[in-house]
């Protein structure tokens, strides 16, 4: 393990593209392949201890970015740097170790937990392929280590139940002792809190932050909610269409960002008790499909000040500002 | 404009299981003039939905209205019966349905599900309820062209806008949004709720919306219920609630919600779960879970009720309050 490395991830021109499936005709005689290109040469880092948000609508490519940042979804072109190596798919060894230290806690807490398991035999199912040698005794021991960070105590109490006896909030605790079971230097959080009340979501989003601080875990954190992500971040990436539109500091949502699409969502942001300072920038029409990418800028069908470069000439994903990227050819205040 | 058009009067709706009774709405009274709406906030399993759902008549059938009144336009409908429901429904009152995505029939064309309802109420030919269809689909904005197609052909935002346009299919004079946009995007809930606004004013409708997210009641109703455990906690003008708030539960609610403009702290989370509406605590509902509680008064004495402690239409259930000012 190097140490001295400063990202636990670094994603470099990351694509992953989808084959549609189609009819003989289309594939075989017109040989008129159609791929979706869910992500679309995407960089980005995680440094060690950070919190990166990475926000988009749906079908803006985030879940795909997380997945093949974990080899979930097969990565078609790019690389992954993880902890100063790149990822070596074809080394069982390694990718044990990686699979160990790199996790995922997934969206819906009432899906992912297998409803025939009690929530011992979840937590501590990955000790199997790590200390599969241990005995049930030991195993209760780290399970209620677990449990108990996680924030559901008494720990003993909940050992022995089964997911349909808990609430959603308990069931995602669950998920995410399953995680730090393993002690992981990099997590990946799909939406973890969008099922949940607001009474509850920050007590889940408080233990990624004491997770982050205790133990240096890294974190991707994949959500919808800008507000959220401005939160608990370090750094946020704004994705539209498969590509960042925008990345930099989380506090370039409240005030700064440059890119038309960050500057249209946040205005959206209804928030409470707060009087709009700002005009609300609502888009026209929607997002278009990932077939048919429009050519230039892909935000400029939508954009509410492209002008007629933006819609011939791709911008470039460059720094304006120390550690602020942007995919745009006039970025500028527009409210 | 102040005409009363919909007055709940200690609502009592329980759910029979096996074991007993379920209070899911335990005395809820609300009154909603022409034109106005009114927002229902709260966690999942206040009773917000099946509040909503008692006005409409549509419980499941182990669910029944078993106290108090419901009195839309001056009649009372608490008993009608089945026959005559059919008329009040949609024409009077209709509902837009939680997550579009399934709302829709899949094997039937769009336009051929939004005249049901206006072949069902009312004696008109098929190409007149066409013509209608058309009319709804401009109102809402959608492509005319796109009325022949089929529900899997639309996105989540267009279905949303079919669903909008078969609720709005009879004039009905009160529409009911159950979480109109929970499982839309920002952009795309940003335009559903302009949309429904705009129709709102145009078609001068009142509104119930039910919803947990309190930034969507500050953008779109003029007067919002906090509810809890199957009771109305807080009840007034939304400005007033949301900056003015008196009852602990919606400050606590309130400050569950980070604010992008204003200082970057973590939020905060009610500890706890709401109680068991089986068995019900004694006293103040909220009393486990309130960071306020006065052992003496909260949980001793009955549910506290909702009074206007202000004299400005502001109504807050809890005994901290009474104490203080009486």
């Amino acid at each position: 393990m190097c140490e001295n490395t400063k990202n636990i991830i670094e994603i470099n021109d990351l694509e992953v593209n989808f084959k549609i499936k189609q009819g003989f005709y289309e594939e075989y005689i017109k040989r008129d392949k159609k791929i979706v290109r869910a992500v679309d040469k995407v960089n980005l880092n995680i440094g060690k201890g950070e919190i990166v948000s990475l926000v988009g609508e749906s079908g803006s490519g985030k879940t795909s970015t997380g997945r093949a940042l974990l080899q979930l979804t097969p990565i078609s072109s790019g690389n992954i740097v993880f902890d100063g190596e790149e990822i070596k798919l074809n080394d069982k060894e390694y990718m044990k170790n990686f699979r160990k230290r790199a996790q995922m806690i997934f969206q819906d807490p009432y899906q992912s937990l297998n409803p025939r398991f009690t929530v011992f035999d979840i937590v501590t199912e990955p000790l199997l392929f790590t200390n599969s040698k241990a005995r049930i005794a030991e195993k209760e021991v780290l399970a209620l280590k677990a449990l108990e960070f996680a924030g559901l105590r008494p720990a003993a109490e909940y050992l022995y139940r089964y997911p349909h006896e808990l609430s959603g909030g308990q069931r995602q605790r669950v998920s995410i002792a399953t995680c730090f079971i393993m002690s992981p230097d990099f997590i990946i959080a799909d939406e973890p809190v969008s099922m949940l009340d607001a009474s509850v979501r920050a007590d889940i989003l408080k233990l990624f932050v004491s997770m982050k601080e205790q133990q240096g875990t890294s974190f991707l954190f994949i959500t919808h909610d800008l507000a959220l992500a401005w939160l608990i971040s370090n750094r946020v990436a704004i994705m539209y269409l498969g590509k960042i539109m925008e990345s930099g500091p989380a506090d370039l949502i409240a005030d700064g960002c440059l890119h038309p699409y960050s500057q249209a969502l946040t205005s959206v942001l209804a928030m409470v008790g707060e009087k709009k300072k700002t005009k609300r920038i609502v888009l026209k029409d929607e997002t278009p499909s990932p077939l048919k990418v429009p050519k230039g800028c892909r935000f400029h069908t939508r954009c509410p000040v492209s002008r007629p470069y933006c819609s011939e000439v791709e911008p470039e994903y460059r720094e304006i500002n120390p550690g602020h990227f942007i995919y745009c050819h006039y970025p500028q205040k527009i409210i | 404009m102040s005409e009363v058009l919909l007055e709940v009067q200690n609502l009592k709706t329980y759910f029979t299981i096996t074991k007993g009774k379920v209070k899911a709405v335990d005395g809820v009274s609300f009154t909603l003039n022409k034109g106005e709406s009114i927002g229902l906030v709260g966690e999942s399993g206040c009773g917000k939905t099946t509040t909503a759902l008692s006005v409409i008549r549509l419980l499941p059938k182990e669910g029944n209205v078993e106290g108090g009144k419901i009195i839309f336009e001056g009649n009372d409908i608490t008993n009608l019966e089945e026959e005559k429901l059919s008329d009040f429904r949609w024409k009077e009152v209709s509902m837009i349905f939680q997550g579009a995505m399934n709302a829709l029939n899949p094997v039937k064309r769009v336009c051929d599900q939004i005249a049901e309802p206006i072949l069902l109420h009312e004696k008109i030919s098929k190409t007149e309820a066409m013509k209608r269809v058309k009319e709804l689909f401009e109102l809402v904005e959608l492509d005319t062209n796109l009325m022949y197609s089929y529900p899997h052909e639309f996105s989540g935002g267009m279905r949303q806008r079919a669903i909008i346009a078969m609720a709005l299919a009879c004039n009905p004079k009160l529409i009911i949004g159950d979480e109109p946009t929970t499982a839309l995007d920002v952009m795309v809930q940003a335009q559903i709720l302009d949309l429904i606004n705009d129709l709102r004013k145009k078609l001068n409708m009142s509104m119930i919306m039910i919803t947990h997210d309190l930034s969507i009641i500050t953008e779109t109703c003029d007067k919002v219920a906090i509810m809890y455990a199957g009771k109305i906690v807080e009840l007034g003008e939304t400005e007033e609630v949301v900056t003015n708030s008196l009852h602990p539960y919606t400050k606590m609610l309130i400050s569950a919600f980070p604010n992008i403009y204003g200082e970057r702290k973590m939020v905060d989370s009610i500890p706890g779960d709401p109680p068991d509406l089986y068995n019900p605590p004694e006293g103040c509902r909220f009393a486990q879970r309130c960071h306020m509680v006065n052992s003496k008064v909260c949980i001793p004495e009955e549910s506290p009720p909702l009074i206007d402690y202000t004299g400005e239409g502001h109504f807050v259930a809890c005994h901290l309050w009474r104490n203080s000012n009486v």
